[in-house]
Parts: structure tokens; sequence; C-alpha cells
């Protein structure tokens, strides 16, 4: 994680304003892309873990905070680097709730995503009941981290993100 | 040293460029909506590890080079993937089929790779594993549905597995290069591979109900730059842009 304490308050609330394109209710901490920040004077340098190698939304990401630090005075530098390479163990815990509310279940441990996704074990919560009677429907979904689920009690379509260890 | 180092990321990086283009043909062409979003998923994933490769590659090449001119202005005898990946789409069988063979291969190199002496593959490596798990998984998964599933498509994946067979063994073919870069702790070990490749993938075969082929000779020497005649279709349409309209952006 990113060692907050040596970094002005002001940046990193600059930086919690911009949000996954994609997952507009995580903000790029939740998702825990964030993985180094350096202010000096009005200079602010980040690096950045890409979720997946070919992530569309990792150069949207770099543009929008240039953009949102430029407007409050700041000169950004992104790097992306690859290590270490993101996990879904790097979203937090209010980035996890965010993602349910929104209709995203949370990615399971290792065991039971396999589980999940090859021997339709009914293991992942639907996002609207609860219900764990649920079926999956593409292990690949609409971006490359979620696969597609549906719950057979109350027939709601959701996205499932995979874990990514 | 530099220069070899760089033509071996190419080599590495090429089987997922060309791999990766071929599944982007089926982008709205898939058999059905889940099956063409998860193969064009996969081929993003590929690009993505293309992008980490050839930045690398640029990085060390210097000068003018970038990402986009190794992916854009090479010509086809500069190419260093191997023949399998270059093959057509023909059926949904050969896209399965071509991709069970070609995940059974890059998953155990991408596990060696990780411990690459060199960081920047290592990392690249540790960063691919992860998607391409999901790949091998998928594709696995339905080598054994269309084995073992209709009389139909069990004779459409065996039409498919006896034409591309016979483009496995080029995984192992050891070059010079592949040599030079197994001894000092950077590249994989072909040979080494080989024998998980055949076991694991034999394995499977029988589960899906398949007859293994025999083993057969096929031209090859695509690391060295030597192709078939589908690689100059695939660069005419991936090249065409930055060839007729050269440094556009978008």
């Amino acid at each position: 994680m990113i060692t907050v304490d040596e970094i002005s308050s002001e940046v990193m609330d600059i930086i919690r304003t911009v949000h996954d394109p994609e997952i507009p209710v995580l903000t790029v901490i939740d998702l825990g892309v964030v993985k180094k920040v350096t202010v000096e004077g009005k200079r602010v340098s980040i690096n950045l873990t890409p979720t997946y190698s070919g992530c569309p939304a990792m150069d949207m990401i770099s543009d929008d905070l240039k953009s949102a630090l430029k407007a409050e005075g700041y000169e950004a530098e992104i790097k992306l680097i690859l290590s270490p390479a993101w996990s879904t163990d790097m979203i937090t815990e209010t980035g996890r709730k965010a993602m349910e509310v929104y209709g995203i279940a949370s990615p399971l441990e290792p065991s039971n995503d396999i589980l999940a996704l090859t021997e339709d074990a009914k293991i992942v919560p639907c996002t609207r009941c609860q219900s764990k009677n649920t079926k999956l429907v593409s292990q690949f979904g609409s971006t490359a981290c979620k696969a597609l689920f549906q719950c057979s009690d109350c027939h709601e379509p959701f996205d499932y993100f995979k874990c990514l260890k | 040293m530099e220069n070899k180092l760089y033509d071996y990321i190419l080599s590495l990086g090429d089987n997922s460029l060309i791999l990766g283009h071929r599944l982007s043909e089926l982008c709205g062409h898939g058999p059905s909506l889940e099956t063409d979003i998860a193969l064009t998923n996969i081929s993003l994933d590929l690009y993505g590890q293309v992008r980490n490769y050839f930045q690398y590659a640029a990085e060390l090449a210097g000068e003018d080079a970038s990402e986009d001119s190794i992916a854009f202005l090479r010509t086809d005898r500069q190419h260093k993937n191997v023949w399998l990946v270059e093959q057509p789409n023909e059926d949904f069988g050969h896209v399965i089929c071509r991709q069970f063979l070609f995940d059974s291969f890059h998953m155990p190199l991408m596990k060696q790779l990780c411990e690459s002496k060199d960081e920047r593959i290592s990392a690249i490596a540790k960063k691919s594993i992860k998607e391409s798990s999901y790949h091998e998984r998928f594709s696995s998964e339905w080598m054994k549905r269309l084995g073992a599933g209709t009389e139909v498509s069990n004779q459409k994946v065996q039409a498919a597995l006896d034409h591309l067979y016979p483009f496995v063994n080029e995984f192992f073919q050891e070059t010079p290069l592949d040599k030079e870069m197994k001894e000092n702790g950077i590249g994989g070990d072909l040979p080494a591979i080989k024998e998980v490749y055949f076991k694991n993938v034999h394995a499977l075969l029988l589960e899906a109900g398949l007859t293994i082929p025999e083993p057969d000779w096929r031209q090859t020497d695509g690391k060295l730059g030597y192709h078939s005649e589908h690689l100059g279709f695939i660069l005419a349409e991936l090249q065409y842009m930055q060839r007729s309209y050269p440094n556009s952006d978008w």
C-alpha cells in the first residue's frame, strides 16, 4: 500500500477525486492502483500499477490524474510500473462495499474463485438479493477484470470481479 | 548483449502480437455473445502483454524506436513468432484448439520467466501469468466440451487438432538465441517445458475423448523469421494505417 504520512493531504484529496472510468464508484485509491506518491513543491509524481496489462482505463486514469492535479496548480508525472503486480487484494474494504452496492460482486479467495468459474459452484452472492443460488453466464464479462453471473432467484444479471492474485 | 536481449523480447512479444491479432479478427463474429467477448478479452490481455514487451524492447533499441514502431513497422522476416499463432481462425474448433495448444505452452513458459534474472522480463511474466491462467482455463474447458460434446463438435475439433498439432513442435525448437538466454538465466528452458507440455496436453486430449495425432513434420523456423503466407496478410491489415499515413495518431 502507499505511505500517506509524508504526502500532503491536499494532494491525496485531489487524487481521491479521480475514479476508475469503468467502475465509477471506485476511486483510484480504493482500486489500489496508486502505489507511490511523492510531492516536491508543486511537482507530484505517481506510480500506477495496471490492473490488467491491456486495461484501456489506465491511460484514461493517468490523464484524469494529470488534469485533476493541474486544475489545482500541480504538475504531475505518472509512471506505469509492473512490479508489484496488481492483485484484487489491493482493493480496499471501502472499495469492495462500494462495488457491491453498484452491482459488482467482490472477488472470492482463489480456491473458491476457481470453483465459481469452472465448477458452477453456487457461492457468488447476488448483488441485488444476496442469494447464492447464482450461475455463471460467461467467464469473461464487460471488461477484462469481470465475469458475468445471473441470479436464479431474482434473475438479476450481475458482474463478478474475478480474483487476480 | 543488448541486441540479443532485444531479439529475445521480440520473440516473446511476437507470439502474443500475432495471436492477439487473430483473436481480434473475431470481434463481432464469435459464435455467441459470451464467446465473442471472451475471445476479444483474451486478445486484449495479449495486446497488453505485447505493449509491456515492446516498451521494454524500444528502451533497449533507443533512438526513435517506440512500442508502435516495433508493432507497425517491421517486415514479415523481422517477426519471430511461431507458425501456430498465424494459422487462420477457420472455425470455432480451430480457434479453441489453437488457443489451447498455445496456452499449454505459454503458462509453463511464464512460470519459468517469473524467475528470470532480467527483472523486467520477470515483472512482465508475473503480470501475464495471472491473466493467462484464465485463458488456459477457458480454452481447456472448451476443448473438453467440444471433444465430449456432440458427434459434430467432436469431429470438428478433431479436424482442427489434426491440422494444428504438427505445429506445436516448433515451440521447442531451440535456436542459438534460446540456448544462450536459457544459459544466462534470462530465458526459458524449452526442453524442460516440452516434457510438461506433452504430458498435460495428452492428458486433456484423452479426457476430451480426442485422438492424439501421429507426429508429423511441418515447415518451421518462424523464430528465425521464416513464416507461412498467412503472416503477410496479417501484417497487411495490422500495418495498413501506419504505412499509408505515417505517424498518424488518434
